[in-house]
């Protein structure tokens, strides 16, 4: 049996194919959810009511979200570029220290300025953070032919180290108890609330602002343009004229600096402050989600809400049935592969060679 | 006596695509049977049956009077079938012996025996007298050599493989210089004398009546013609091919009147990655409204030139001039100076596949303030480019998505066309200064390199210079004005095409008697 | 701290922890040698190890004997290797994203099954691990494992299957150039296939060393990146299993090394340095270690490209 290219690729079951990868992944979930020994039909509607049923589920829901739109467009951005971003989880942890370290350090070290300029220099800090951690390893793939999925990966273990070191040493919070955190962000630095009594903050008009900037900059600019011929076939882009080394780089720094703001946005809006657990890895997720939103931005928004709402209303089901949590990962990662196993068959058909020799 | 070959019926669709059309066919033993055909004419396909690759709709086939199972390549070489490919099928980094050796033995062999293949890898290659050093790692071999490595895996005996008594080969001269082609039509010799059964697949009519005994030709997946080489001529086989009579164009002889110095090269060197000359001192010059053809088997520095002279590599020494400047290493610079650029790989560096037509009509200018402003496309002005591009060069296969269409779907001929356009249609009307086309024709059929041709004339009428890079001898003497041979990197005196005989390219491509001026 | 550092070197002790270190590497590292030189690059080492750690510890937990618990981390693996050869040889999709899926999906049923099966416990509950081979007369040896055994031996083996066997020969060719695997008669998708399913019986048995042999009970967070690590080997030892055996015990020595200068106290070159420098220090190497093999790779030619039979 093989696979033979269809002439015309199926409209029908290109649009189908998330339906279908998320019946298949019900399914293998459903078993998980047996073998706990609980009612999957009640778990499952305790599901998505935990995640999308009520005022409190949707505040929960896109809060998580947030920080996963801008990973995901960060890991689309780059994947588009056939540059394998793995490392948004340290960009995200080194993009949150450094706006800790620029908005944070109030009232001891006399950073004077006023927060309407702190604000958007956190921000900016925590971006350049974020982009100049993938610059490293997106300059090694380009100069010297360093695949960059284990360098990024690698760097993710690094990075995490060393907020750890800041956490026990230099940016520690006095006030914590001993708990390795950093000080806490004044009010006026942090996110204002977007919902009322709920954890949505502004941080998420930010994120949608970047997902539809993002779009626009891959479909209507040259830069865009440049990222989508280099990713697709460098070779004829070169040939074409376009300095692909330097497009990897704006890639590189475009995507570290989306991951970095991911982080910056969690600690401003989310918690206040950093620690290291903040991410249950959400960078990691971010790539799943570009996958399932076929590296579209837009299409990320909505995986993101997706793979929040799984998380959520799992965390929520939990409480309630006797379900680990870890069904939120197998859940994502099950729907991961069976949509690309789907979006396949829409541009390919299987061809099974029928063993009796009918006429050779 | 029972042929070696026995064909019936054969049939194989693709789709709505009928590639083999009820073909019926034999080879005897002892036979050289040459299969003509353009591309797309089903040659690849019937010979993939043949070898189990595909598997036939309809029809059978017959070995030495034994019918051969479908779809299974172990039957195949098992029924005494080998086949040589135009890529050829080798491992780089292991050596001729492991190349040889696969497959000869069953998997859960926990030992290899070497000793035994090697001999026999030996004693093969004297009978049929190839030369070949077992232990050689085949990335460092000639592709001449390589081509015989292909063979002997083919005719050798070896483990449980009997060596194959029907060799199939595919446009063997493809990558041969003159000499080398004639080394191989001497082992062909060899093997039908011993009663080796030989398939032909070439699209070279010269080489074709010379070495076949007889000639089938295939056309639109039917076999139209089977014939006695000794009956047949080169313009009835084109016509046979084609179907109908063919105008190649032809280059007027005296049509060169000297004009102005475009471009010039003088000890222009570049090396490799091992510090190895890839061009050692080559010097050239092209003139307006001339066509200068560089022949020269493919790896002897061609690319490098070309390269150079896309704007994608720098110099090492000596000088490069357009119109009289020195250019940076920079494609940008080539094309805003008027340098109209036709890759070799059209599939792999002329075009990004995924992308849709007119993205990739604008490909090489989409900066230039004619299609984007600041930093944002002009995507009505560019779809109208395309649009333009597509109906003046005639580019198929955009009936239902129009500019949308994505890129990959175009056939080979039909990309061609589009990059054609781009390259010729840079600058509105006019003619580009300086058209460097590398291999423009290859793989296209006749139908789409007369096109081809017919542009280059037409556009050396208007003024451009062109440099032609090319591996098919043909073209060259159809087309040009002036042709140069390449070898190891050193170019011969770029002689007028009157001058040169078909003895004496064949040896400049071998190097022998290359003039460096 | 110099002389420190060569005291450590020469003492039996160190090069014991060194051995034990290495193990798990030595078997990730093979296992992704396996599959990367039949073309297929499998980024699933991560959750595979973490897999096969939990089922091999889950076996022996539940009554197996260790050398069944060591096969049943092997099935688990090889059964995940399956899944990875069918997504990416069958279906030809990414083997990045496959691989990256199943590490997810791996770790995440590995979890989950464990949160299942022991919903209460605070602290996990431990088994016997195996005992050390002291009846062996060799020193070093005879404080390690059979398992460590098990690795060392592995390394010879596997250079002979690939050198001189067919099987190992169709292994290599795959990788090189599928077309010509194909010519010979040759089914591409089943020796990728075949490879894939052993290298990952292999990645589960790294796994199983940690629960069986180094440590007696199961944790989250285990593998902690030894998988990646293991990725970045097979790069430094350039394919090769006599130079993945280098890597594997190169990396372990600085490992160890790190874990003795934490220990000691005296910090790097007389400064106190915070403990979690030590810990960076293995992945930096490992970055370092791909730097410096980047220019000479002798990549398998054929790796990461898919192989579409009759594709033309």
């Amino acid at each position: 049996m093989h696979l033979e290219r269809r002439a015309q690729t199926s409209r029908a079951l290109q649009l189908a194919a998330p339906l279908i990868a998320i019946a298949f992944t019900l399914a293998v979930s459903s078993l998980l959810v047996l073998w706990a020994g609980a009612p999957v039909g009640q778990a499952y509607a305790l599901l998505i009511e935990g995640g999308f049923g009520s005022r409190f589920a949707w505040g929960e829901t896109l809060t998580r979200a947030t920080p996963l739109i801008l990973t995901g467009l960060a890991a689309a951005v780059a994947f588009r570029a056939r540059l394998f971003n793995i490392g948004a989880e340290g960009q995200l942890y080194v993009g949150a220290l450094a706006a800790v370290a620029v908005g944070g350090l109030h009232g001891g070290s006399g950073f004077e300025l006023s927060p309407w300029l702190l604000f958007p220099l956190m921000m900016v800090a925590a971006a350049l953070a974020g982009a100049l951690l993938l610059l490293g390893p997106a300059l090694m793939k380009s100069r010297l032919g360093v695949d960059e999925v284990v360098t990024t990966l690698l760097l993710n273990f690094i990075v995490l180290l060393f907020v750890s070191m800041m956490l026990d040493g230099p940016m520690k919070d006095p006030t914590a108890m001993g708990w390795p955190q950093s000080v806490a962000l004044q009010d006026a630095l942090q996110l204002g609330k977007l919902i009322e009594r709920s954890r949505v903050h502004t941080g998420l008009l930010g994120a949608l602002v970047l997902a539809v900037l993002l779009w626009a900059l891959l479909k209507f600019t040259t830069t865009g343009f440049q990222i989508r011929a280099v990713g697709a076939n460098a070779r004829a882009s070169a040939f074409a004229g376009m300095p692909v080394g330097w497009v990897t780089v704006k890639v590189a720094l475009l995507s570290g600096a989306l991951a970095g703001l991911a982080g910056a946005i969690e600690v401003a809006g989310r918690t206040g402050y950093l620690t290291l657990d903040m991410s249950p890895g959400y960078g990691y997720s971010g790539i799943v989600i570009a996958m399932l939103a076929a590296l579209n931005p837009l299409g990320v928004v909505a995986a993101a809400i997706f793979v929040a709402g799984i998380l959520v209303g799992a965390d929520s089901m939990s409480r309630a049935v006797n379900v680990p949590t870890y069904i939120a990962d197998v859940i994502v990662s099950v729907s991961l592969l069976s949509m690309l196993v789907a979006t396949l068959f829409a541009q390919y058909r299987v061809v099974f060679n029928r063993r009796a020799s009918h006429a050779g | 006596m029972t042929p070696a070959l026995a064909l019936t019926g054969i049939t194989k669709r693709f789709g709505s695509l009928v590639a083999n059309d009820a073909i019926s066919l034999t080879l005897a033993q002892g036979e050289v049977l040459a299969l003509l055909g353009e591309n797309g004419a089903g040659k690849s396909t019937l010979v993939s049956i043949l070898f189990g690759h595909y598997r036939a709709d309809e029809g059978t086939v017959e070995v030495f009077g034994q019918p051969l199972p479908p779809g299974q390549p172990k039957a195949a070489l098992a029924a005494g079938i080998g086949m040589v490919h135009q890529h050829f099928t080798l491992a780089d980094n292991l050596s001729v012996l492991d190349n040889v050796l696969l497959g000869t033995e069953p998997l859960w062999l926990p030992f290899s025996r070497r000793r035994e293949a090697r001999a026999a890898l030996v004693d093969t290659a004297q009978r049929f007298g190839l030369q070949v050093d077992p232990d050689a790692r085949v990335a460092e071999l000639s592709v001449g050599e390589r081509q015989r490595v292909e063979i002997l895996k083919a005719l050798v005996s070896v483990g449980q493989r009997k060596g194959a008594r029907i060799l199939i080969l595919d446009e063997p001269t493809a990558v041969l210089t003159p000499a080398e082609a004639e080394s191989l039509f001497a082992t062909l010799q060899q093997l039908v004398a011993q009663g080796l059964g030989v398939i032909f697949i070439s699209h070279k009519l010269d080489e074709v009546l010379r070495v076949s005994h007889r000639i089938a030709v295939l056309r639109g997946g039917k076999l139209v013609a089977t014939l006695p080489a000794a009956e047949a001529d080169k313009a009835m086989l084109a016509e046979l091919m084609v179907g109908r009579r063919v105008e190649m164009p032809r280059r007027e002889p005296d049509a060169a009147v000297p004009q102005a110095e475009v471009c010039t090269l003088r000890g222009a060197t570049v090396r490799g990655a091992n510090g190895r000359a890839v061009l050692d001192g080559v010097s050239l010059s092209l003139h307006a409204g001339e066509i200068v053809a560089i022949a020269g088997v493919a790896g002897n520095g061609q690319q490098a030139l070309a390269e150079l002279l896309f704007g994608l590599r720098e110099l090492d020494a000596g000088e490069l001039m357009l119109q009289g400047r020195a250019m940076p290493a920079r494609a940008s610079a080539w094309m805003q100076a008027g340098v109209a650029r036709i890759p070799e790989d059209r599939h792999a560096v002329g075009v990004v596949g995924d992308l849709p037509v007119w993205e990739n009509a604008v490909l090489e200018r989409f900066a230039t303030p004619a299609f984007s402003k600041l930093g944002v496309i002009k995507r009505g002005a560019a779809r109208q480019h395309a649009q333009s591009l597509i109906e003046r060069y005639d580019v198929r296969g955009t009936q239902s998505a129009g500019v949308d269409t994505p890129t990959r779907a175009l056939s080979g001929g039909n990309m061609q066309k589009l990059i054609l356009g781009r390259a010729l249609m840079a600058d509105g009307e006019k003619a580009p200064v300086l058209i460097v086309a590398d291999q423009p024709t290859w793989g296209l059929d006749i139908g789409a390199v007369a096109y081809v041709h017919r542009q280059l004339l037409d556009a050396c009428a208007k003024g451009s210079a062109v440099l032609l890079i090319s591996e098919d001898l043909d073209e060259i003497f159809a087309l040009a004005d002036r042709i140069a041979v390449m070898h190891h990197g050193h170019l011969s005196e770029a002689k007028p095409a009157a001058q040169w005989t078909l003895t004496d390219i064949g040896l400049a491509m071998t190097g022998e008697a290359v003039h460096a001026p | 701290m110099l002389a420190e550092t060569f005291d450590l070197l020469l003492s039996v002790p160190f090069w014991v922890a060194v051995l034990r270190i290495a193990t798990p590497l030595i078997l990730g590292t093979l296992g992704v040698l396996l599959c990367e030189r039949a073309g297929v690059l499998n980024l699933g080492i991560e959750g595979v190890m973490v897999a096969g750690a939990f089922a091999g510890w889950l076996a022996v937990y539940h009554g197996a004997g260790l050398w069944w618990g060591v096969l049943a981390a092997a099935a688990v693996g090889a059964a995940f290797g399956l899944l990875h050869g069918l997504l990416t040889v069958t279906l030809s999709l990414s083997q990045h994203v496959s691989g990256l899926g199943i590490t997810l999906f791996a770790t995440s049923i590995a979890s989950y099954a464990y949160r299942v099966s022991f919903p209460k416990v605070d602290s996990p509950p431990t088994i016997q691990p195996f005992a050390e081979m002291t009846w062996l007369p060799i020193p070093i040896l005879n404080a390690q494992t059979p398992l460590t055994l098990l690795a060392l031996l592995l390394v010879p083996l596997i250079g002979y299957v690939l050198y001189r066997t067919p099987v190992g020969l169709a292994v290599r060719m795959v990788g090189e150039n599928p077309a010509a695997a194909e010519g010979q008669g040759l089914s591409v998708a089943r020796v990728r296939i075949g490879a894939i399913v052993a290298g990952s019986a292999l990645m589960g048995v790294a796994g199983a060393f940690l629960t069986l042999a180094a440590f007696n009970a199961f944790y989250f967070n285990m593998v902690n990146g030894r998988g990646w690590v293991c990725v970045a080997l097979v790069v430094f030892a350039s394919w090769r299993p006599g130079k993945a055996l280098l890597g594997a015990v190169l990396f372990a020595l600085f490992d160890a090394l790190q874990l003795r200068l934490q220990q000691s106290g005296s910090g790097l070159f007389g400064m106190a340095v915070p403990y979690q420098v030590y810990l960076m220090l293995p992945y930096l190497l490992s970055i370092a270690a791909l730097i410096v093999m980047a220019r000479r790779a002798a990549y398998p030619q054929a790796l990461m490209k898919p192989y579409r039979k009759g594709e033309r």
